[in-house]
């Protein structure tokens, strides 16, 4: 059958690709396999669990749900994308800096959902962080610390505030 | 076990008219995918049968919002997203851009177009109580031409449609005469996100001298198919919206209700809690007509 498969051009991280793949084949396990960008994870597949978010054309999307075909010409921002020469993204520090990950694996989708956040929402309250990253399931329950990186990252004040409904 | 992707063809004629030549030629073998937030889930699972898949995804005739002097035009390929996002639209019908924040959460707005909501057919879909309760039609288009049809007549049986073999959902079209109606929506399911419904109740009605002089009612997971409750609506209509008249109502939906058991609610949860969103729909209504 590969002799049928469509070659598909698209920028990943600013870098135009051309990947030769089966058209149904989804675009995280072209991200992975043939791109090697391994940076994006697999949860759950069938896009509840957020770990293979990436954003497509500036949205945020769940990358085990497209077919890559329908990637055709589009630009995708994956979480190698987010540091840029040698310097962490400010989200990344924070979420370093507030101890945002665990193991690890919902680590790249939360940061795609806060990145795609914070471009829509420089300074969202907490209610909009949790709405932004609620498609992102985190099974260390570390969810008060990735919205307390998202906070700091965002610097916002309003957030800030609604932190210490965390206490409770 | 997981779906092969050399097990099936897609392939993205990218026009409107492109696509509908080829359901014209072939009627019935290819099956549309839009955002694949439904396909590519039985993909994953290896569950889906459909062997010849066909690409609206980018197709700009099918996404877009336009607002008419008396309805607004939804294409069929328009996102949740886009949905929440028209500012004008959710002004003035609130219930779509509520429903649309109920789908998924962010990631799966952007991907997840209405046509695809509609034409998938669950019972429990999100976008459907609203539209009904907001008295929508929609456009089907195909090689012969277009035509629409109530929503309320667009479902025929569980996950069974009008649409013909060489169909398309093209647009739904939402008339903008709700401004003075009493409006709800309220799903009920396990967590705000990512959660399908358990039950879902969508409402609009007018009150004038004292009496119910207009109501749609509409309903997910009380049925196989997303439905009117026109006995519930018949116990209201015409009358003032009385204690008798909410008992009255109550009793219609529950009699007419149809709800199944599965895994994620009871049929009996899910008529007692419908009967409940109808109660609360109706006292805010009796609130709201007492001068």
């Amino acid at each position: 059958m590969s002799g049928a498969w469509p070659t598909i051009h698209f920028l990943v991280n600013g870098q135009s690709c051309a990947v030769r793949a089966p058209a149904m084949k989804r675009l995280l396990d072209v991200l992975r396999e043939d791109l090697r960008l391994t940076g994006t994870k697999e949860g759950c597949g069938e896009g509840e669990c957020g770990s293979c978010s990436v954003r497509m054309n500036g949205e945020l999307v769940n990358s085990c749900l497209v077919p890559v075909l329908q990637a055709e010409g589009a630009e995708i921002e994956t979480v190698e994308g987010l540091a840029r020469n040698g310097e962490l993204h400010p989200l990344q520090r924070a979420f370093l800096e507030c101890g945002g990950a665990q193991c690890g694996i919902c680590t790249p989708g939360m940061l795609m959902a806060a990145t795609h956040l914070l471009a829509r929402n420089p300074h969202p309250s907490l209610a909009e962080i949790r709405e932004g990253l609620a498609g992102n399931l985190c099974r260390c329950t570390g969810f008060v610390r990735i919205f307390d990186s998202v906070i700091a990252a965002a610097d916002s004040t309003e957030a800030r505030a609604d932190q210490a409904a965390h206490a409770r | 076990m997981r779906g092969d992707p050399e097990a099936h063809e897609l392939i993205a004629p990218g026009t409107l008219a492109a696509v509908l030549a080829l359901l014209t030629e072939n009627p019935g073998q290819w099956t549309p995918i839009a955002g694949g937030t439904e396909l590519m889930v039985a993909h994953a699972g290896g569950r889906l049968e459909m062997k010849k898949l066909v690409s609206l995804w980018g197709i700009a005739e099918l996404r877009f919002v336009e607002s008419r002097a008396r309805s607004f035009v939804i294409g069929a390929g328009t996102t949740f997203g886009d949905l929440r996002a028209h500012a004008e639209m959710a002004a003035e019908l609130p219930l779509i851009a509520k429903a649309a924040s109920w789908i998924g959460a962010i990631a799966n707005q952007n991907r997840a177009t209405i046509g695809g909501n509609l034409v998938n057919g669950s019972p429990a879909a999100d976008s459907s109580p609203a539209l009904l309760a907001y008295d929508a039609e929609v456009e089907l288009i195909s090689g012969r031409g277009t035509r629409r049809v109530a929503y309320s007549d667009f479902h025929t049986g569980y996950k069974r449609n009008v649409l013909a073999a060489d169909e398309l959902m093209f647009a739904i079209h939402v008339p903008r005469r709700f401004v003075k109606h009493r409006q709800y929506l309220r799903k009920v399911g396990p967590r705000r996100a990512m959660a399908i419904a358990k039950v879902a109740l969508g409402a609009t009605a007018l009150v004038e001298d004292g009496v119910v002089s207009e109501i749609r009612l509409a309903a997910a997971s009380l049925a196989p198919f997303p439905t009117r409750l026109y006995q519930s609506e018949a116990a209201v209509l015409g009358r003032p919206v009385s204690a008798e008249t909410i008992q009255a109502a109550r009793n219609a939906l529950l009699a007419e209700a149809r709800p199944i058991d599965d895994i994620r609610s009871s049929a009996e949860y899910r008529r007692r809690v419908g009967a409940n969103l109808l109660e609360e729909f109706l006292l805010a209504l009796r609130r709201e007509a007492r001068p």
